[in-house]
């Protein structure tokens, strides 16, 4: 290899890393009209910087686990407990922050379960005419038609409740929706010229799939995704609120709001502050995904 | 001056066939497709026939509805004829794309009329126009699918620095169209179907398309089949011309006789609208035909001559018969009544 | 006594972007007189649409008007509070555009869409007959035939040229004293658009009504205006009267432009070499010198001024303007 042709090299990779950072600059200038947008980036990061460092900054770890500290119960927030003890007398602080990791644990599973099927299979069928595709689509379609929440109930209410049970069951009615989406916008690429021009010149079915359909298909499944974060977490807590997810003692911020609802109004943040952990989450990240989709707009 | 009839591609025999074969690269021979809609059977191209030769560039001409790009994408391979055939080199490829040998794939090659959409936009031209290479194994690795690529940009002067690892979305019309022409050439095809290439540029950056697909003409030995509604353009591109509407070829002449001797109401009604820049092709349009009425509907078509309701010259016959192409002069073939 | 019906002066539009703001219009001057037809040459990118939407104030919003002013019949449109504006945009001024399947709503027929444009300026006639027969009347001059039934249709149950010749109609229902109609042929099949550019130059005439006529193809124009404007990145560089642009044009623009295009005859040349600028950093001076066989020195550093060359030819270039 030749000097010529090393700097060459040398040039044109200093050309792609300046059209990589033309592309990056360009999504956060969409992102970042929105000065909503920008809360959401925030509450997000910081969402899962506390799950991601719950052992860490959790004043009291030990009381996620069997312990009770009768004598300390109920306490109102003060500087050693900075949201007040519950009826077990644990710091509700360490607890939330805990409960933080695992509502975005149990997002985390479900989506990276649920997106790789239900896009390949929306892919499959958008791409594919005929049987298969009616087969894929009739099937997501009684997925749907079950009310998200009745079919989980009624899953976890035959099988032992769990947490692992409850993904499950959130998962198997999460699918479709990907499904349909991803379905949509590949049928609709399908008569594209590019889509054409790749049949004629004689790709394989694989990478027209993969290769050509799929990246276009990203901006509308990657917003997708983030404000289904805040679903996922909706219903999981939905799920542990009525008893049928985590179990006790297990910090979830759902068990933990139901578990504080005999004690209102007198000791109202056993409740309350883990709800307001729920609604952070949530919003964070639906504010997020608002700005996910405009950066994939003009 | 009328001589004996005649079809169009100069074989009536089955001997001819074999020695028109010969020396064109694409016959095509009672291309007929319908396309079953709920409003009723669309008659897009109905028993046309021409012939494209060696290293020639064929035009096709009609205005919307014609069927002329049904044909060319037809013989292409993205629509399965309703009957007839397509010959390429002597091969009868009359079956979808997905049916077709992969060495035809190779061989033949489409360039589309809306730059825009015929490049993906999520891809870098790098891997579009790398693409044809890959799959069809002409390149072993990254290294020479790069000297690869830059070749082909260079051919359509398009320098590689500046434009391997763009995406469409930057760049303009003239540049993606040839960028979509680079990928058609990539395979070294012998024959490119260009439908409306020019249609959505301006008209300075149309010269400069224009004139590289010339220059690729030369050097790499192509024919071409244009497809087209601009005649001043065609008029410069095109030896042979046929004019095509509401699926049926009625006129076929050279690019000089088409141009200076139309006989086909229709092709005068044509020639009449086009708009010019200076009054010498003013005088040189044909003066007795005026353009009427609105293109009439495929789905229904007319009955006998399809022109007829709009044809200020038709007489009973053109509306119960449809004609038969006449030859007026070698190589100037007209379907009309009068 | 020909009265200056619109007048913009150097008028300078921007567009934000993640790059900046870009400066798309440079300083364009143009003037319709009462009765006057103009028409606006340039290809695409180069301003024409944003110039048109600066005057009814269509603009996006992330553009920017950065100087200028443009007056209608003596009134700065700029500084027109809300009443004035759809007065202006009702009454005075009309637009045609370039897609009309994308000018008309798909899910109105026809009737209820032309009565609307009626009803707006004309708030008092109201009953059903009258609308009615006034509809029809605007349909027949347009030349449609069969009036009620298109009245009765949707818009895609129209062709092309008939959807054209509606937008067309729904342009002319009030009285107007200046129409612009942007690439209103561009769309349509070639023996259409001759038959619309007829129409329009009919109903023109008719009517003594102004036109800026945008094309970004020259022969649409020749034949119908009186003067012709060619515009590029974002300035016009010459004007001229039709028959003079078009047999002597002096810009190596519109030279360039006129030279590129095929001829029917047979013949043309090589285009114009380069792209369009980037109008986030325009080049200085002249900004078409980068792609200028004939650019001098000075033509990178200063922008040539507009001057009158020999009564009615104007040109913005230093080939003809020997400092």
């Amino acid at each position: 290899m030749n000097k010529a042709r090393l700097l060459r090299i040398i040039r044109l990779s200093k050309i792609i890393q300046s059209r990589r950072l033309e592309f990056a600059k360009r999504m956060w200038y969409r992102f970042s009209r929105s000065k909503l947008s920008l809360v959401g980036l925030v509450m997000a990061i910081v969402s899962i910087l506390t799950a991601l460092l719950a052992p860490w900054i959790a004043p009291h770890p030990e009381d996620v686990t069997k312990i009770t500290h009768f004598e300390r119960k109920f306490q109102l927030p003060s500087l050693e407990y900075p949201l007040g003890t519950d009826d077990y007398g644990r710091d509700i602080f360490s607890r939330t922050i805990f409960g933080f990791q695992y509502s975005l644990m149990m997002a985390a599973v479900v989506l990276v379960l649920v997106v790789p099927v239900g896009v390949i299979l929306g892919l499959i069928a958008g791409t594919r005419k005929g049987l298969i595709e009616t087969v894929i689509m009739r099937v997501a379609d009684i997925f749907i038609a079950v009310p998200a929440l009745v079919l989980a109930l009624a899953i976890c209410s035959v099988l032992t409740p769990s947490v692992f049970n409850a993904m499950m069951a959130v998962s198997l009615m999460w699918w479709p929706w990907y499904t349909r989406l991803t379905y949509h916008i590949a049928s609709s690429l399908k008569n594209e010229y590019f889509v054409q021009a790749a049949e004629l010149i004689g790709a394989s079915s694989f990478h027209i799939m993969f290769r050509e359909i799929l990246p276009n298909c990203l901006g509308s499944i990657l917003t997708k995704v983030t404000l289904d974060v805040g679903w996922v977490i909706l219903i999981g807590s939905s799920l542990s609120f009525v008893g049928l997810g985590a179990q006790p003692p297990t910090p979830d911020l759902g068990t933990m709001v139901a578990g504080g609802g005999q004690y209102m109004p007198d000791f109202w943040w056993v409740s309350i502050f883990p709800a307001v952990a729920i609604a952070f989450i949530i919003m964070g990240f639906n504010l997020l995904g608002d700005g996910v989709r405009d950066m994939f707009t003009e | 001056m009328r001589e004996t009839t005649a079809s169009p591609v100069g074989f009536t025999t089955k001997s001819d066939d074999k020695m028109a074969e010969k020396e064109s690269i694409l016959v095509v021979k009672n291309l007929t497709k319908h396309f079953k809609t709920s409003f009723g059977t669309v008659h897009a191209v109905d028993n046309i026939e021409f012939d494209v030769r060696f290293g020639e560039t064929f035009g096709l001409v009609g205005e919307s509805g014609s069927g002329k790009t049904t044909t060319g994408y037809m013989i292409m391979g993205v629509y399965t004829p309703t009957s007839g055939r397509i010959v390429f080199k002597g091969q009868d490829i009359s079956v979808h794309v997905v049916k077709r040998p992969k060495s035809i794939k190779k061989d033949m090659s489409i360039v589309f009329q809306d730059p825009a959409s015929s490049l993906n936009p999520s891809k870098t031209i790098k891997e579009i126009v790398g693409l044809p290479l890959k799959v069809h194994g002409l390149v072993k690795d990254n290294v020479e699918l790069n000297k690869g690529v830059e070749e082909l940009l260079e051919a359509v002067e398009l320098p590689p620095e500046r434009f391997m690892d763009t995406l469409p979305g930057d760049l303009g019309g003239g540049e993606k169209q040839a960028v979509a022409i680079a990928r058609a050439i990539a395979t070294h095809p012998s024959f490119v179907v260009l439908d409306e290439p020019t249609s959505a540029l301006d008209v300075s950056v149309q010269a400069k398309v224009i004139k590289t697909l010339m220059k690729l003409q030369q050097e790499l030995k192509l024919s071409y089949l244009f497809i087209t509604h601009d005649l001043s353009l065609m008029r410069n591109v095109a030896s042979r011309v046929a004019i095509m509407y509401l699926g049926k070829i009625y006129e076929y002449a050279p690019a000089h006789l088409f141009f200076h001797n139309p006989v086909h109401p229709y092709t005068k009604m044509l020639l009449s609208s086009v708009p010019v820049l200076t009054d010498e092709e003013e005088t040189s349009k044909p003066r007795d035909v005026k353009s009427t009425g609105e293109v009439s509907s495929a789905i229904n078509p007319p009955p006998g001559c399809r022109f007829h309701p709009r044809c200020p010259f038709a007489t009973t016959i053109c509306k119960v018969k449809e004609p038969e192409f006449v030859m007026i002069e070698p190589e100037h073939y007209v379907a009309c009544h009068l | 006594m020909t009265e200056q019906l619109l007048e913009i002066k150097n008028l300078y539009v921007g567009y934000k972007t993640y790059r900046g703001t870009s400066k798309v219009l440079n300083g364009v001057h143009l003037s319709v007189n009462t009765g006057e037809k103009v028409g606006l040459i340039g290809e695409s990118g180069c301003g024409k649409t944003t110039t048109m939407k600066t005057i009814l104030r269509i603009l996006p919003a992330n553009a920017v008007i950065q100087n200028g002013e443009i007056y209608f019949r003596g009134k700065d449109i700029q500084r027109m509070g809300k009443n004035e504006l759809n007065e202006l945009r009702r009454t005075y001024i009309a637009m045609i555009f370039q897609d009309p399947t994308a000018a008309l709503n798909p899910v109105f027929k026809i009737e209820t869409q032309l009565a609307d444009v009626i009803k707006s300026s004309h708030a008092h006639e109201s009953r059903t007959e009258e609308l009615n027969a006034k509809c029809i009347r605007l349909l027949k001059e347009v030349a449609l035939p069969d009036p009620e039934r298109v009245l009765d249709s949707y818009p895609f149950q129209l062709s092309g040229g008939m959807r054209q010749r509606v937008c067309i109609a729904m342009a002319l229902a009030t009285p107007r004293y200046l129409l612009i109609a942007d690439e209103p042929t561009t769309n349509l099949d070639v023996t259409i658009q001759d038959q619309v550019l007829h129409l329009i130059k009919d109903i023109v005439e008719k009517r003594k009504l102004s036109v800026i006529l945008i094309s970004h193809a020259l022969g649409t124009v020749r034949g119908f205006v009186d003067k012709v404007c060619a515009m590029y990145a974002g300035e016009i560089f010459e004007v001229a009267e039709t028959e003079k642009l078009f047999s002597d044009p002096l810009h190596p623009y519109t030279k360039g432009l006129l030279e590129s295009t095929p001829r029917l005859t047979g013949g043309f040349s090589e285009g114009i070499g380069g792209r369009v600028p980037d109008y986030i950093n325009p080049p200085l001076g002249c900004r078409f010198h980068p792609r200028c066989n004939y650019s001098l020195s000075i033509c990178k550093k200063e922008k040539p001024p507009f001057i009158d060359i020999e009564g009615n030819h104007s040109v913005a270039c230093w080939l003809y303007n020997k400092k």
